[in-house]
Order: C-alpha cells, then structure tokens, then sequence
C-alpha cells in the first residue's frame, strides 16, 4: 500500500534516481583506482596511463618468478608467515575462548578488556610497542617476532569468533563425556571441537586476512636482516619511486584472492546463521 | 565450579607479555634518556621543536578535514542503503564494504596510479583525496549498521503525525543515528592520526605527517624519543575514545561481514 502512494508522487521517484546516481558516483570513485590498476595489469607499458596493446606478459612474468628472486622469497613470507600466525592464533584462541567462557566476574573482565586492546590499537603504535618490546628484551627480529606480533593482533579475532559458538552449546554434553568414561582430551577432541570448528575455521580465515593484508606491524618487527614480506616489499619498492610495472598484476590477483576470501567468509557467516 | 577456566591461563600471559608490557614499556621508554635516567627531556625536546609541533597540528587538521569530509559524504550514502525505498540490494551495501579488506598500501598506490593517469599533481590534494577514498567505507559501514537496525515504526509515527521529511529527517533519523556516526568518526579519526607511509606515497615526500615522525625517530634509533612521540599519540588516541565512549564500542569492529 505505501509502495503504491508513493509511485503517484512523482517527486519520489526523482528522489530515488538522486539517491541511485549518488550511490553509484561513490562506487566509480572507489573502483576508479583499483579497475585502473587491473586494466593496466594487460599490457607491458612501463609508464602507467600509456596503453602498448593487449599482453599477459606481466602475468607470464611475474609468475614465472622472472621478475626477480626478492618479489617471489617475499610472497614466499607473507604466505608463510601468515599460515603460521593464523595455526598458532586458531589454537590459543580457542583454548582460550574456552577458558574464558569459563571464567566469571572481575577475572573475566580482566581478560576480556585485554583481549580488546590489540583490536583498537592503531596499527603504529602496536608495531612500536611490540618493537620497543624485542629491543628491551633483546630479541633479534625477524621471522619470529613477525610471527609473535602477528599472533598477538589475530588471536582476539580468533576469540570473538569461537565464543558465540560455545555460547550455543549445550554444556551437559561435555559433562556426559566425562561421565561416560572419555578423559578430558578425549572428550575435547571428539566433542568440544567438533562443535567449535566452523567458529576456529572463520578465525583462521580471518587470520590469514589480517596477516597478509598487515604491512604497519611488520614493518616495525621484521628487523633489517632483509625479511620482506609483500606489502614491505611493495612499501619500498613504492618508494624507490613509482611502481614497478610487475606490481599491477601481483596488486590485482591480491585484491581478487582478498574478495574471494571475503565472500567465503560471507558465505559461511550466512550458512551459520541459517 | 570446573578446571577449564584455567585454559584461559596460556593467553592471559601472552596478553600480558605481548599486549600489556608492550604499552607500560612505552610508557617507560619515554620517560628516559639515552642511558635510562627518568627524565622530562624528551617531552621538552617536543615542546620546543618547531617542526615536530607543525607536523603535529597538520595531522590533527588534515584527520579533521578527512573526518568531516568522509561524514558528509558517508552519510547520505548510508541512509540511502539502509533505506528499504531506495535501495533493496544487499550487492550494493557489499560493494562499499568491500575496500575496507584491500590493503591500504594498495589502496593508496592505486590512488597514485589514479592520479598518474589524468595527470593530477601529487600534493595536499591528492593527499586528502586519497585519505577520504580509503577511509570512506569505514565512516559509512557503522552509520549503516545503526541506521538498518532502526526501529521504522518511530519514522512512521512521526509521518503520521504529520511531520514532512525534513522534519522526520532532522528530527528523527539523525538523533537515531548517532552512535553509528560516533564509531564512524572514531574509525575514520583514529587511523588518520595515526597512519604513515601514506602521506610520503601520495605526495612524493612532499608532505609529513606525524605517524612518519614517529617512524622516522625509531628508524634512526631515536627510541625514547619515538616511544615519547608515540605516549603523545597515544594519550590523543584515548581522549577521542574516553570522549565518544557512549558511541557503542561494538560498532568498532573490522567490518566486512554483512
């Protein structure tokens, strides 16, 4: 009924197409950039704007590792680095969310407030603060500390993202293992987890996200033995003044493997919630 | 009642390692000198340098321009997705969502590429261009949280009871939609003081902000100096959220998943 009220009004539909036309002027001026990047990403000119003709031979190149040993070692790294992180973050978050879903009163405040810190802390200062951190204890940087700084930002999503699910669950099940005879890790492994595991599956992925996506953090922990990860490695590849013209196809399969990513996460959400 | 509150444990100490000593060591860091003596100097040495202090209030300034322009354009464009009349496309309200996961260093060398290719001038203008176009869906994801979450019935009263739509805009949609421009102003706010890296890429070196005085310091083993820049940062950081502390919190969170 309210639909047909406003169709007889016609200053409505001319708000509508307003409305609309704003949208999308925003959404051109998002994707402006990025579309540019990925068109560009077809052909060989070394100067970005001019168009040398249609070729995949970025691509060709750039997966064929011909560009250079130092892009490859520093994907490489990211990949790893980001595997490790987000295993160690799934694994401690978890227990974690268990032991926390446990607690109760101050002590569950204590650690919650905790647990919020690395999500509203500007990326430079946890980079500082974890710097400052390896240089008092006098720990050289490099791979681990990345990884360490890495586990400290990711895991509080891991928690966020298991704790609903043990919210769900029905505590007497856990109980009934015990009673029936499984030990404690038995009846983690066979009833616990499997209960948890599409909220640890979401963590990981968001984990991985996070870490691949991260370049302030990794900045600051990486030390200077030359560990390089992608966007350390774009970072000074930038700076040396203008893009090098392999980075427009490696930017543009990022941005897709990102939203593939996205939408998997999206989807699984939505499962969940069905 | 039961040990498995214990299992919190391993990640109470990795938090306070990691994620609490971190701080308090920032904290300490800037409250000394080259040889651990407690001392004032390092913030006397903020005080009276001219430049740090310039680089300082041109952040706040530039965070501020970023802030206000993201709002008026964020905004609208909130109301109209959250608005079932105007749009009904769940694919539109993801696509602004989106850029918020595409790393930002991309996102700005993206803007440079952008800029390269209608042959604009890098400087204070790319500079905020670049700003508004990577924290814009950050200003637009909570406004649209709050605003879809909005009971319609209040709208409908005030129609009802014969307010234009002006009025019900002004009187209604904007005091329910508050918290949402609250978190939207604190994730737009926060990061802009505090980002590096940006500002050299946008501008070719042409213009510094603070959050790459702090990186610069560090870099040339001015630790306690960076760690004092950083406390300062840090204390602007906590007032902005003690002040919009009423702005729910949960709103904060990474968006992305709709």
């Amino acid at each position: 009924m309210k639909d047909s009220v406003q169709t007889k009004t016609p200053c409505f539909s001319l708000g509508k197409l307003v409305a609309k036309a704003y949208l999308w002027a925003l959404l051109i001026i998002l994707y402006s950039p990025i579309l540019i990047i990925a068109i560009f990403s077809f052909t060989e000119a070394k100067v970005l704007g001019n168009w040398t003709g249609f070729s995949t031979g970025l691509y060709t190149n750039l997966l064929s590792g011909g560009v250079n040993n130092m892009l490859i070692k520093a994907i490489e790294n990211t990949l790893l680095i980001a595997v490790v992180a987000a295993t160690v973050s799934t694994l401690l978050g978890t227990i974690a969310a268990i032991g926390i879903h446990n607690l109760h009163g101050r002590r569950k405040s204590v650690v919650t407030f905790l647990n919020d810190i690395p999500m509203l802390n500007p990326d430079i200062i946890t980079g500082i603060s974890l710097f400052i951190l390896f240089v008092a204890l006098g720990i050289s940087q490099g791979y681990m500390t990345v990884i360490l700084a890495h586990i400290s930002f990711c895991t509080p999503y891991v928690v966020l993202s298991v704790m609903p699910r043990l919210k769900q669950m029905n505590p007497n099940i856990y109980e009934a293992a015990l009673d029936l005879g499984a030990t404690p890790m038995q009846a983690l492994r066979k009833v616990l987890m499997p209960q948890l595991k599409s909220g640890m599956i979401s963590g990981w992925i968001l984990s991985f996200t996070l870490s691949i996506d991260d370049f302030a953090v990794t900045l600051f922990t990486k030390g200077n033995a030359g560990l390089e990860t992608l966007s350390t490695y774009i970072y000074a590849d930038a700076r040396k003044g203008g893009l090098t013209p392999e980075l427009r196809p490696l930017m543009t399969i990022i941005i897709l493997a990102v939203l593939l990513l996205l939408v998997v996460i999206n989807l699984r959400k939505k499962k969940e919630n069905e | 009642m039961n040990k498995r509150s214990t299992w919190a444990l391993p990640y109470f100490i990795f938090l306070l390692v990691f994620v609490a000593l971190p701080l308090i060591l920032i904290g300490v860091y800037a409250f000394q000198d080259d040889f651990g003596n407690f001392t004032f100097s390092q913030f006397m040495k903020f005080a009276q340098e001219e430049e740090t202090i310039n680089t300082f209030t041109y952040s706040i300034e530039i965070a501020l321009i970023n802030t206000v322009l993201c709002l008026l354009l964020g905004y609208p464009a909130a109301y109209i997705l959250s608005n079932r009349k105007l749009n009904r496309s769940s694919v539109t309200v993801m696509l602004f969502i989106l850029p918020m996961w595409i790393n930002m260093l991309i996102r700005t060398l993206a803007t440079v590429a952008l800029f390269d290719f209608v042959s604009a001038p890098l400087d204070e203008g790319a500079l905020i261009f670049g700003m508004v176009y990577n924290f814009l869906p950050f200003m637009i994801y909570p406004i649209y949280n709050v605003m879809q979450k909005m009971d319609h019935s209040y709208l409908e009263a005030a129609e009802d009871l014969g307010a234009n739509p002006l009025q019900v805009f002004r009187k209604v949609v904007i005091p329910l939609s508050m918290p949402g421009v609250t978190s939207g102003i604190m994730m737009v706010f926060m990061p802009t003081i505090s980002t590096f890296a940006i500002s050299e890429l946008l501008t070719l070196n042409k213009v510094k902000l603070f959050g790459t005085t702090i990186q610069e310091n560090i870099n040339n083993g001015m630790w306690n100096y960076g760690a004092c820049l950083a406390l300062i940062m840090l204390i602007i950081i906590g007032c902005t959220m003690l002040y919009s502390d009423e702005g729910s919190a949960e709103e904060g969170e990474k968006g992305g998943l709709i």
